[in-house]
Order: structure tokens, then C-alpha cells, then sequence
């Protein structure tokens, strides 16, 4: 194997996310999360709804900021978030199914 | 070296990469790998939702395992959230560390996330052995079967979704162990280390699939 084929990507050296930061708001929204998970207080649905928001934002949390994809370039992250929008599709039609 | 690839060096500040995406190959393989596995997991969702949401009853938390609670130990897995969490962050200061080229920071961190992963699977193993225990199987015992509500069903799915993802953890430990071994042999450098951040991308899906199924599975 050549020395430039195992050459990482310059692009992520660049730039420096406090990654410890990160990982408080992560272990923050955690708590956050289990906490919510035993107030019967909240409505159901609405319960639901906030649980994955906070799941949504750690994904993201993570994707941007450890796995560098905030400082990639745009063809990159075109590759690694092509997927997504088929995702949502599945879900969406899978739950508008059951709304019916 | 052809006229378009001498400008992909160029744009990369003098590292080779593919003429099209500016990226190394086995970035560029793994990007892609997880985009696969991003349907494979999202397939698994879905089925999850269709078997849910198909039924009159599901265990949820914050009620008593009598009144239809959930069997799952979530504190206990909250726990183990918050260890693959900081595997993730000791993963990306081993490639901080690299990057600068400090070899005893690289080690460490790596030694380091793969403790934590190790800790993830042996307590996952150790929440399967006390729930298979209790009766909480594909195939519920029939004392449990009788308070939680679709108890086969919520077995099936939990064994399911928590076992792909456990042995996507397992397979990354093991990932982890050999890049750590050819760490400790100065296998990477300051100019070289695209082991580390190709591996690292891999552990840090697993830990970003695991926020999501942590929810979807115990929380919701």
C-alpha cells in the first residue's frame, strides 16, 4: 500500500471542534432523555416527539463534530447523507400507513 | 500521473486521492460502507415500527413491570450509553493525537476505546444473561408473558435490533484491538494514519446508530 493512498484528508486537521464540549452535551442530552423517559406526565405522542428530537441532535452531534463531516468537503457529505432522505421516506411511509 | 490527478493532489494540499472526490480510497469505501448500513439499520427500524405500532399494547417505562412496564433495565443501559459516548470521544483524541503525531496519545486513547467497547459488550451480555433470567426471551417465559404486554413480539424486536448492533460493536472492538496493535508498533505517523480515521468512522456510526436505537428501543 502506498504512503499517499494512506494518506488521511487534510481537511479535518484544519479545523478543531472542542470535542470535550461535545461530549458533555451528548452525556447532558442523555440525562435529559432518560429522565423524560419516566415523566407519564407529558402527553404520549408529544413525549415521542421530544425523545427523538434530542436522539436526532446527538446523532447529528456526532456525525458533524467526530466524525468530521461539518469540515469535509461537499462531495463527501453529499455520499455520506444519501441515504437519508431514503431513510425518512421509509419511515414516514411506514408511519403515514398506520395514521390511516 | 495524469493532468487530473495532478490537480486532485493540488486540492488536497499535497495528499494523492481519487481525481473525482478529492478522498482516499478506504475513506472513501468506508463513507460508502456506512451509507449501506444506514438502509440496513433503518430497515431494521422500520420492521420495528411496523410490529409496534401493528399492536394494541406495548411496555413502556416509568410504569411498573405489572401495570405493563418494561423488563428492560434502563438505567443500567443508560449507563452503557454513556461508556460507548466516551469511547467516541477517546477515539477522536487518538486521531487528535495522531494528527500532531504524538504516538504515546495515540496509544493511550486507543487503549483506552477499546476498554470502553469491551465494557459495552460485556455489559450488554451481562443485560442479556439477568433478562434471559427473568423469562425475557424471543419467547417470553409465561409468568412475564403475562404482565408485559406482547411479550414474544417486544422480545423478538429488542433481541433483534440490540444483537445486529452488538455485533457491530463486537466486529469494532476487534477493529479497535488491531489498530491498536500496529499503533504500539509505530505502524502510523503524523504523515500517516488513515487506519485510525478510517476505523474511527466506523466506531463512531456504531456509537451514532446506538443514540438512536437507545431511544426507539428503551426510552419510547
Amino acid at each position: 500500500m502506498s504512503s499517499t493512498e494512506d494518506s488521511p484528508m487534510t481537511s479535518a486537521e484544519t479545523k478543531k471542534p472542542n470535542y470535550y464540549l461535545i461530549w458533555f452535551l451528548l452525556f447532558v442530552l442523555t440525562m435529559v432523555e432518560v429522565g423524560l423517559a419516566y415523566v407519564s406526565a407529558l402527553p404520549r405522542n408529544f413525549l415521542i416527539l421530544i425523545l427523538l428530537a434530542l436522539a436526532l441532535w446527538k446523532a447529528t452531534l456526532v456525525a458533524m463534530y467526530y466524525m468530521h463531516l461539518k469540515y469535509e468537503r461537499l462531495r463527501l457529505i453529499l455520499v455520506a447523507t444519501a441515504p437519508i432522505p431514503l431513510a425518512i421516506i421509509l419511515v414516514l411511509g411506514i408511519l403515514l400507513e398506520y395514521a390511516q | 500521473m495524469s493532468q487530473s490527478t495532478n490537480e486532485a493532489v493540488v486540492m488536497t494540499g499535497g495528499v494523492s486521492a481519487e481525481p473525482g472526490m478529492r478522498v482516499y480510497n478506504q475513506k472513501l469505501g468506508m463513507w460508502v460502507f456506512l451509507a449501506s448500513e444506514v438502509m440496513f439499520f433503518t430497515g431494521l427500524i422500520g420492521a420495528y415500527i411496523i410490529l409496534r405500532f401493528g399492536t394494541d399494547a406495548w411496555a413502556l417505562p416509568g410504569i411498573p413491570l405489572e401495570e405493563g412496564g418494561t423488563p428492560l433495565a434502563i438505567q443500567l443501559t443508560a449507563l452503557n450509553t454513556f461508556l460507548l459516548i466516551c469511547s467516541s470521544v477517546t477515539m477522536v483524541k487518538a486521531f487528535a493525537a495522531i494528527e500532531h503525531g504524538d504516538q504515546k496519545g495515540l496509544r493511550l486513547f486507543l487503549v483506552l476505546t477499546v476498554l470502553l467497547g469491551a465494557t459495552f459488550v460485556g455489559v450488554q451480555v451481562f443485560e442479556y444473561i439477568q433478562l434471559a433470567h427473568e423469562g425475557f426471551l424471543p419467547r417470553c417465559a409465561e409468568e412475564l408473558a403475562a404482565v408485559v404486554p406482547n411479550c414474544n413480539l417486544f422480545g423478538s424486536t429488542f433481541y433483534t435490533m440490540t444483537g445486529f448492533h452488538g455485533t457491530h460493536v463486537s466486529i469494532g472492538v476487534l477493529c479497535l484491538i488491531w489498530v491498536t496493535v500496529k499503533a504500539f508498533r509505530g505502524a502510523y505517523s503524523r504523515e500517516n494514519h488513515g487506519g485510525v480515521e478510517v476505523v474511527g468512522l466506523y466506531w463512531h456510526f456504531v456509537d451514532l446508530v446506538w443514540i438512536i436505537l437507545f431511544t426507539i428501543v428503551y426510552l419510547i
